[in-house]
């Protein structure tokens, strides 16, 4: 891995701006009908002014096509009375909200390093290998999005993976190409908490505040080992 | 030191603690009872006396905080609790939310209460699908025994209480920031004053506390302000949960006394990774300046770390050894800034931008030897210059290292790589930078004699 770390000009000012993106991805609507529609709904009451329930909406449409298509965008906007700028404007703020198609699965590991010091950065290459060249948008089989993370805040576990954003704690990478695997073939392993992830429509549904995605349960055993270190109270 | 008994993490051992049979079996909600007992102004003059300091990072004293909001103003008063917990090295609010759900929202209750407010949301971060579920879970359960809603537990007093989900952003952990974000708009920092006291969330007083600081109030109402004053130190009351991470034997959140020096909470945590030498640590997370280890007897409190010349923070204590890159841990650290930047001021934005790539230059191995003051230039350039503290943060781990570690930046220089880069150390640059473009890409493009410095660049 060869690499120099060269300051480079500015495309403004060399003139050479980079390809307009193709034109983005959308769906055919309505996105929000019905049963959706309704929660739409409930949501904006809870709060006291409706543009609150802005990125539960959000949430929404990605629980319904699995990522925020502009056409849900226009929806949102029509039904909090807000323009589809404004809610773009938005949109495009949250790393969570998936502006393009995206794997069933989001699988996140973290780089910062907390993480990378134990060997996140190492993972995450790995993951790459394994997932493939596309695999930072959506793999050929449309299962994966692979996606380099920011602290998680489970610096105890490191090196901490998620699936959509359930933590798996100290992740090797011979468990990492274990869970892919399994994962592949349909056995989804459980998180160190919160149970077996669903897919990003079913997690989107929950961050929209619509309950939780799995019942309630005690801790489980991490797949990976048992709770080690980080005894409470020392 | 005398015996110290774990307080917030009393529970944690106790799978049943996260259930409200759990947590009162444990003598939970006796804090709440004892303030609904009491004025609302009592109970502030009570957190008062306690002590107790913000634990999200500024250490502003909380009974402070709740005095500052006006009453009959004709607005409602929110309280907002902050569970956005996304400082790089910082895991404790999520152990809380975990492991104890009930006593954070006791303490949120007493808050309530105590600033009159009947409308409370908790900004809990998007990538706690699991921990926001847990707190969800014991949001429905206070609902239900009487703790939440209508007249709670006889009192007369109303609360209703919302978790919203964020959607990953580091900076709506910055208060104002959170408050964009919650009514609906991008998470991007407001002009201070007036402060959220006054002008919150709807333009109305709000009081935003972090979810450690709220899971202490209970405690200080339960067993008495004084109590809560006689642990910690004089000005840094009360226990706290350190966060350890990195090159320790056993990473991991470890509560002690407030001011517990730096050295004992590292042997708390098993001491350095397989008998290395300590080359360097954050006492609270990657925003506040590195320190050495000479400074290891710093107590870690407010005022003693900063009297070493750092801060505390939110207590999370990232170690790196002797093998491992202070400018490579720089570097990712600067790659986190650039890519969190939420763009509204120009000093960070660009100066984040600016520094990943001297330091992406530098770690490559492509430095020169005036980059090193170019960045402290920069640094300068970058402090206290926009309306939040995102950009102060980002010159802390440059700026400290440059000041520690001179010398290993003027290696990088003069052997043209990484010293430390063939002894099968991790890496800890961003597998993607977060400035754009590749490095490898950057050198085909720009021959030799076509570098711009970043002065040039800017003039």
């Amino acid at each position: 891995m060869t690499e120099a770390g060269h300051l480079r000009v500015p495309q403004w000012q060399t003139g050479q701006l980079a390809p307009v993106a193709a034109a983005r991805e959308d769906v055919e609507g309505p996105v929000l009908t019905g049963d959706a529609r309704r929660l739409a709904e409930r949501t904006i009451a809870k709060y006291p002014v409706r543009r609150s329930a802005l990125v539960p909406l959000l949430y929404l449409v990605q629980s319904e096509v699995g990522w925020v298509p502009r056409q849900g965008m226009r929806e949102v906007a029509e039904i909090l009375g807000l323009t589809t700028a404004e809610v773009e404007a938005v949109a495009t703020f949250y790393t969570m909200l998936k502006l393009h198609p995206c794997g069933k699965y989001v699988v996140s590991i973290c780089t910062n390093p907390s993480c990378a010091l134990l060997g996140g950065r190492a993972l995450y290459e790995r993951a790459k290998e394994i997932l493939g060249e596309q695999c930072e948008h959506i793999t050929p089989d449309g299962m994966f999005t692979l996606e380099e993370e920011e602290c998680l805040a489970a610096c105890d576990k490191a090196p901490v993976l998620a699936v959509n954003y359930l933590f798996y704690d100290r992740v090797s990478q011979e468990l990492l190409e274990r869970m892919i695997e399994g994962i592949r073939a349909g056995h989804v392993p459980e998180a160190a908490r919160g149970g077996v992830p669903g897919e990003l429509k079913d997690v989107s549904r929950t961050l929209a505040g619509m309950g939780s995605q799995t019942p309630p349960q005690p801790d489980t055993v991490p797949a990976g080992e048992g709770e080690g270190g980080g005894a409470p109270g020392g | 030191m005398a015996e110290f008994e774990p307080v917030l993490t009393a529970r944690w051992g106790n799978p049943d603690a996260a259930s409200i049979d759990g947590y009162l079996e444990t003598g939970g909600y006796q804090g709440l009872r004892k303030a609904l007992d009491m004025e609302p102004d009592a109970v502030i003059e009570e957190v008062k006396a306690s002590g107790l300091r913000g634990r999200g990072g500024a250490g502003f004293p909380t009974g402070t905080k709740w005095s500052f909001i006006p009453q009959n103003t004709g607005k409602p008063v929110y309280v907002t609790v902050n569970a956005d917990e996304s400082e790089p090295g910082t895991f404790n609010n999520r152990e809380l939310l975990e492991r104890d759900p009930h006593q954070l929202l006791e303490g949120a209750i007493i808050c309530a209460y105590a600033v009159r407010c009947h409308t409370l949301f908790v900004y809990c971060r998007g990538e706690f699908v699991w921990p926001g579920t847990v707190l969800e879970r014991a949001v429905a359960e206070a609902y239900d025994r009487g703790y939440l809603g209508e007249d709670i537990q006889g009192s007369g007093f109303d609360l209703d209480v919302m978790v919203h989900r964020g959607a990953g952003a580091y900076i709506c952990g910055e208060e104002t920031a959170l408050l964009e974000s919650l009514e609906g708009y991008r998470g991007q920092p407001r002009l201070r004053p007036p402060f959220p006291a006054v002008e919150g969330l709807y333009k109305s007083p709000t009081v935003i506390n972090n979810v450690e600081t709220l899971s202490c109030v209970p405690h200080v109402m339960d067993r008495g302000a004084s109590w809560f004053a006689s642990i910690g130190t004089e000005k840094s009351t009360g226990p706290g949960i350190f966060s350890i991470s990195g090159k320790v034997e056993r990473p991991g959140n470890y509560e002690a006394p407030m001011g517990t020096p730096a050295r004992e909470l590292i042997e708390m945590a098993g001491g350095i990774r397989g008998g290395k030498r300590l080359k360097a640590w954050t006492p609270g997370g990657s925003s506040t300046p590195y320190l050495t280890p000479e400074h290891l007897d710093t107590p870690m409190d407010f005022d003693s770390v900063q009297a070493a010349g750092s801060l505390l923070g939110t207590k999370a204590m990232i170690v790196l050894d002797e093998t491992d890159c202070v400018v490579d841990a720089t570097l990712r650290f600067t790659q986190f800034y650039a890519h969190e930047s939420c763009g509204k001021c120009t000093p960070c934005r660009e100066g984040t931008w600016w520094m990943e790539r001297v330091l992406r230059r530098m770690e490559a191995g492509h430095g020169r030897t005036e980059d090193i003051d170019l960045m402290h230039d920069v640094g300068q350039n970058m402090l206290f210059k926009s309306f939040c503290a995102l950009a102060d943060g980002a010159v802390s781990p440059i700026d400290s290292s440059i000041k520690y570690f001179r010398d290993e930046y003027e290696e990088h220089v003069r052997l043209g790589r990484c010293p430390l880069k063939d002894e099968g150390r991790p890496r800890l640059e961003a597998a993607s930078p977060r400035s754009g473009g590749t490095t490898g890409e950057t050198a085909q493009e720009l021959p030799e004699g076509r570098e711009l410095s970043l002065g040039e660049v800017l003039a």
